[in-house]
Parts: C-alpha cells; sequence; structure tokens
C-alpha cells in the first residue's frame, strides 16, 4: 500500500470553475473522451448545427451536422466551425487547460500553439456529441427542489483566489 | 460569540476526535488502493475498524465485509457495511465537536423523537432505480481511486440516468453528479499524485447509503407545520457543476409566542456547468417570495409551512409572504445567543455538515501570507480563520469585503486538518456599518452594474432554454 495522505479539507471542491460566456455561436464545448468537442450553430441556417470535434495527441479534426454530412470548408486546417469552438474552449476553460488537455507543445504559449493548431481530418464521434449535448439541456428541464440537499455541504460555491 | 469561549472551541478538538479519524483514515487509503487489493497494512486498517464497530449494532455485518475484502470477495453487501462503519464514525465525530460548539455558543439544541430516530426507511419493495448507482459505487470501492480509469468514471452517467427522472432521489443524483464529475476531471491519475482520499471517501460513504433500499426516498414526512415571522440570518450557497442550492439560515419566531427558533429553507436547482455567477440566481426565479426577502432584506410572514425535524423548512412561496424590512444584524444581536437550535438527524450527522450561525463583532480583520494566503479575523487575539473557499461566486462578497469588515454573521464550519473556521454570509464594514455585503444580494439579480450588464447582454439560462425548447420537443 502506498504512503497515505487523507488529502486537502474534505470540503473543497475539486472541478477547476469553468467561465462564464456567450453561447449564441457555441452553446456546447467539452473536454470529453480525450477530445475538445461541441455544438456549433450554423452561420446560415438558423436550425442547423454542426458537431465539431479536436482529438487529444493527433489533433485528428472532425466537422459535420448533425445530420452526419461533413461539413464543406474542413481541409488540412481547421473549418470555421472549428475555430469556433477552440475560441469558445479557451473561454470557457482557460487557454491552458485547453492547449494541455489536447497534448500541444509545451514549449509553445498555449494562446499560440491553440491558433497554429491543425490535424488530419477523421469522421468525428457526432451522434454520441450531439446525445451528450441533449442531455447536457435536458438538465435545464428537471424541475428544481425546496427539500434540503445536504449532500451540498460538500460543494461550497467559491471563487478562485 | 465571547472571545473567551472562542479561544477555548479553537484550542482543544473533542476527546475521541483524531481516534476515529484514524479509523476513517484507514479505510480511506484501503478505498485509495481499492478493496480487490488491501495489502497487509489496509488489512490491519479494516481490522481495526471491525474492533471500533465490535461493541455496535454494526459488528456483525462489518466483520463478515473485512473477512470478504480479505478473502478477495469484495463486492455485495461488503461496500454497504465498510460505509455504514465510516458514517457512524463520522458521526460520532460530528457529535463531539457539535456539543463543543453548542457549548461555546451556549446554543440550547433541540432532541429528535424517539419517532424520528429511526428513519422508517424505503417502502420496502427493492427499487430498481437504485441498482446502477450501487452497482457504479461497487466497482469504484474494488478499483480504488488511484485504479480508476476514464471509462469507470463516466459511469456515473449511466448510473444516474434513472434517479435524474425522480425528484425524490435528487440527493443521491446530486451527489453521484458531484463525485462523477471530480473523477472525470482527475482520473486516471497521474502517477505519483495522491487522491483526496478523504473528500472521495466521504463523498462515496454517503451516496453508498443514499443508494440502500432501505434509504427512504424524499425528505420524511414534515414534524409539523409552523406559523410566524421569519428573519433571515444569511444564505449559504452551494453549487457544483450541475446542481445549485441555496440554503438560508433563518430565526422562526413562532406566532403562538414559544421561543425563537433556528430554521433554513432550502431552494435547489440542476444547471449546467457554464451557467455560474451572475446566471446562477436565475435557475431559482420560481421563489420569487424567498429570494425577494433575501435581496430586499425583509422579514417574511410564513403560514403553516411544512417543517421537518432536522430544521429544515420545506418552502412553498404559496404560504409565505413579504413583511416589514428586516436588518440581519438586528436580528442576529436579538435571536442568536438564545433561539432553540435543531437536532440533526442520525444519518446526516458528519462535520461537513455542522454549520451552526454565529455573530462576530469588535474583532480585526487580519491577512495572511503563511502557511497560504487567508484571513483571520482576531477577537481579543483568539484568531478565527475565515473560509475563504466559500466566499460565492455569485455574490459581491469577496476577500476584499471580508478584509474590511467590522462584523460579519457566518457559520461556524469544521474540517479535518484545518479545525474551526468561519463562513461569511454577510458582513458590515468596518469604517461605515451601516455599509452591509451578504452572500444573496443577487437574489433578484447582480447589484454590481457590471455583471448585470454582462448578464443582460449574454443570458445564458435564457439561450440554453430556447435550444432545450426546440431541440428536446421535436
Amino acid at each position: 500500500m502506498a504512503p497515505h495522505a487523507p488529502g486537502p479539507p474534505s470540503t473543497v471542491p475539486l472541478v477547476p470553475p469553468v467561465h462564464a460566456r456567450k453561447l449564441t455561436k457555441v452553446p456546447y464545448v467539452e473536454l470529453a473522451d480525450g477530445r475538445v468537442q461541441g455544438v456549433v450553430s450554423s452561420g446560415s441556417a438558423g436550425e442547423r448545427v454542426y458537431v465539431s470535434s479536436v482529438s487529444a495527441g493527433s489533433h485528428a479534426l472532425s466537422c459535420a451536422t448533425n445530420n452526419n454530412r461533413p461539413c464543406g470548408g474542413l481541409g488540412g486546417a481547421p473549418c470555421k466551425h472549428i475555430r469556433a469552438l477552440l475560441d469558445e474552449a479557451r473561454r470557457h476553460y482557460g487557454a491552458e487547460r485547453v492547449a494541455a488537455y489536447l497534448r500541444l507543445d509545451p514549449d509553445q504559449a498555449p494562446e499560440a500553439a491553440l491558433s497554429a493548431l491543425s490535424g488530419p481530418v477523421e469522421p468525428g464521434p457526432t451522434g454520441v456529441v450531439f446525445t451528450r449535448f441533449l442531455r447536457y439541456l435536458s438538465y435545464l428541464e428537471l424541475p428544481g427542489t425546496t427539500a434540503p440537499l445536504p449532500e451540498m455541504h460538500w460543494f461550497p460555491a467559491g471563487r478562485a483566489l | 460569540m465571547l472571545p473567551a469561549r472562542l479561544t477555548e472551541l479553537l484550542d482543544s478538538a473533542p476527546p475521541g476526535v483524531e481516534e476515529a479519524l484514524e479509523l476513517t483514515d484507514g479505510l480511506d487509503a484501503v478505498l485509495a488502493d481499492g478493496l480487490a487489493r488491501p495489502g497487509a497494512q489496509g488489512t490491519a486498517a479494516l481490522e481495526d475498524l471491525a474492533a471500533a464497530t465490535g461493541s455496535t449494532p454494526l459488528a456483525a455485518s462489518v466483520r463478515a465485509a473485512v473477512d470478504a475484502v480479505g478473502s478477495g470477495r469484495p463486492t455485495g453487501p461488503a461496500p454497504a457495511a465498510l460505509a455504514g462503519a465510516r458514517t457512524a464514525l463520522a458521526g460520532a465525530v460530528h457529535d463531539a465537536l457539535l456539543e463543543q460548539a453548542d457549548t461555546a455558543l451556549g446554543r440550547p439544541r433541540d432532541d429528535l423523537p424517539e419517532s424520528a430516530a429511526s428513519p422508517a426507511g424505503g417502502a420496502g419493495g427493492a427499487d430498481p432505480a437504485l441498482e446502477g448507482a450501487r452497482s457504479w459505487l461497487a466497482e469504484l470501492a474494488v478499483a480504488g481511486w488511484r485504479g480508476i480509469d476514464r471509462d469507470l468514471a463516466a459511469g456515473a452517467d449511466a448510473a444516474l440516468a434513472p434517479l435524474l427522472e425522480d425528484p425524490s432521489r435528487r440527493r443521491l443524483a446530486v451527489l453521484i453528479d458531484g463525485l462523477g464529475a471530480e473523477l472525470r476531471a482527475h482520473c486516471p491519475l497521474s502517477g505519483e499524485a495522491d487522491p483526496p482520499a478523504r473528500r472521495w471517501s466521504d463523498l462515496w460513504a454517503r451516496a453508498v447509503l443514499l443508494a440502500q433500499d432501505a434509504s427512504p426516498a424524499g425528505p420524511g414526512a414534515p414534524a409539523e407545520e409552523v406559523s410566524g415571522r421569519l428573519l433571515p440570518l444569511g444564505a449559504d450557497v452551494h453549487e457544483h457543476p450541475t446542481a445549485f442550492q441555496v440554503q438560508v439560515h433563518a430565526v422562526l419566531e413562532p406566532s403562538g409566542g414559544d421561543p425563537a427558533r433556528l430554521v433554513r429553507a432550502a431552494a435547489s436547482a440542476p444547471k449546467v456547468d457554464v451557467l455560474t455567477r451572475e446566471s446562477l440566481w436565475g435557475l431559482l426565479a420560481g421563489h420569487s417570495v424567498l429570494l425577494g426577502a433575501l435581496a430586499g432584506h425583509h422579514a417574511l410572514e410564513v403560514a403553516g409551512m411544512p417543517l421537518l425535524h432536522g430544521g429544515d423548512l420545506l418552502w412553498d412561496d404559496e404560504r409565505a409572504r413579504p413583511g416589514e424590512p428586516a436588518d440581519r444584524f438586528a436580528a442576529a444581536r436579538l435571536h442568536l445567543e438564545d433561539a432553540l437550535a435543531p437536532a440533526v438527524p442520525p444519518l446526516e450527522r458528519h462535520p461537513a455538515r455542522i454549520a451552526e450561525p454565529v455573530l462576530l463583532e469588535g474583532y480585526a480583520a487580519k491577512k495572511k501570507r503563511s502557511p497560504a494566503p487567508g484571513l483571520d479575523l482576531d477577537l481579543d487575539g483568539t484568531r478565527l480563520p475565515v473560509s475563504l473557499h466559500r466566499l460565492p461566486e455569485s455574490s459581491s462578497l469577496d476577500l476584499k469585503a471580508a478584509a474590511a469588515s467590522g462584523a460579519c454573521i457566518g457559520l461556524m464550519r469544521w474540517d479535518a486538518g484545518t479545525g474551526w473556521s468561519v463562513q461569511p454570509l454577510g458582513v458590515a464594514a468596518k469604517k461605515a456599518p451601516a455599509s452591509q455585503t451578504h452572500t444573496a444580494d443577487w437574489a433578484m439579480g447582480p447589484t454590481d452594474p457590471k455583471y448585470a450588464s454582462a448578464l443582460k447582454k449574454t443570458d445564458p439560462l435564457g439561450t440554453l432554454r430556447e435550444r432545450a425548447g426546440r431541440l428536446l420537443r421535436k
């Protein structure tokens, strides 16, 4: 058994905070399943959305509509949807966290490394990400409660010092 | 609180606390490496746990669990028995600390009626919604915090699916979602990193108990319905990526002339991670009578409001109406010395739940640099640390406001390793006591113009609800 340390005080939450941002262009972004992935509103058609992703390590790029039609703008460089996704990911999590998650060159400044990012085009997990977006939205449809949730004492609302 | 009593509180931990924490630390070390491989030291820690609970009603099940882990069968009833033993120890620590705090505060406390001391338990049958949670929690324990990979961490989502639908299982759902988010953010742990063993074991043990069929759904039957004047003292704000809760601490002056009592009223809502800071309070817009009293600093008249045995009102805006303007510090001065504090329901007893309202005045706020940046309230030479990680971003109560304060309404908190601290709910400026800052000043919208205009411009909640309306009901 490894030497044991009980760790930090048990009521300090351990998920780094995310930042407020405008959601009209990119309603959903996450660092999950080894990718920066999310949903980007179409510039032209109001109903249409694109599901875009960048893989950690390989930096493989994918972008398609939620009906799995590939994005026409995606070549060897990120299309405008992936650009928008990365911009919002940067606002949401901070450039450092995004660059570290994607395993970009640590010798380069995170902002610069993200701007210079390119990679091979590969089919992405469009359906999975879109389903996760719907699941995310469904939280806002769940009713609230006034029954006490004592477990929330482990999750005090705080601020970065 | 009198400085002499505070000194006493800060100087000495109640007898037995250290020994009880050593036992839970031993179990937590086993949970860090996984029940599948306790090793010699872990086996010894589990034997200590069995010995410590040997004269309690848990004796037989803990003994069986320790034997099962020892022989490589750490599933079945073993996780629940270990979680139960850990909860019993944490409960004992809680009781000792709360008694110590009550003594220091001179606070009278209600007894739990016999009928509420042992909760009736679930309706009897197995609830299939709990099965997924139980098996995920058992898998976590078998793998250990060091052995959790990305897929196992992501298993929280599947365990959650049936729970989210059922508001009576909200406690378990927010807990699993909160733990799952932390595991996803940190697992697999990188090489040498130590897991936050005490925290994750706390959350795990609580979840395991809430996932038992015997765990009652919902908050249980109210003890009574109460009427009278409610004077809010302050709001304790809780948040994780998918949940937001405001717990209002208040004094109830019952209409029959009975002595004043300390009560709480909670309101919570599911949320998503990007809703934070200025966009949080909008989630609770359905409780405008309660929130209005917080933002507007007035009392509430309640009539027939259900009250649980643990001192929690089951808030219903329909049973409340706005009352006269009420200064929180005046209410605290008038009542905090004598108001009757509620009993703590058996399964909620844990040091992390201790949140005793307290009024502190006549101190000097002193910033400190070491061992970490912090703030102490110096009361006649006794220094009470301020719990800075509990100053919510959804308010103007920041380090600056706390450091410039001369009076504070707060909650006494305790955490293993750091001991007692105070969590400010509201402060009055030292130089201008009429200038107050409270955690719920933004309850009806940010009072800071910068955040008010940001909220107007981005309206994240409105944007996401509009999306949800279009995409989820196609």
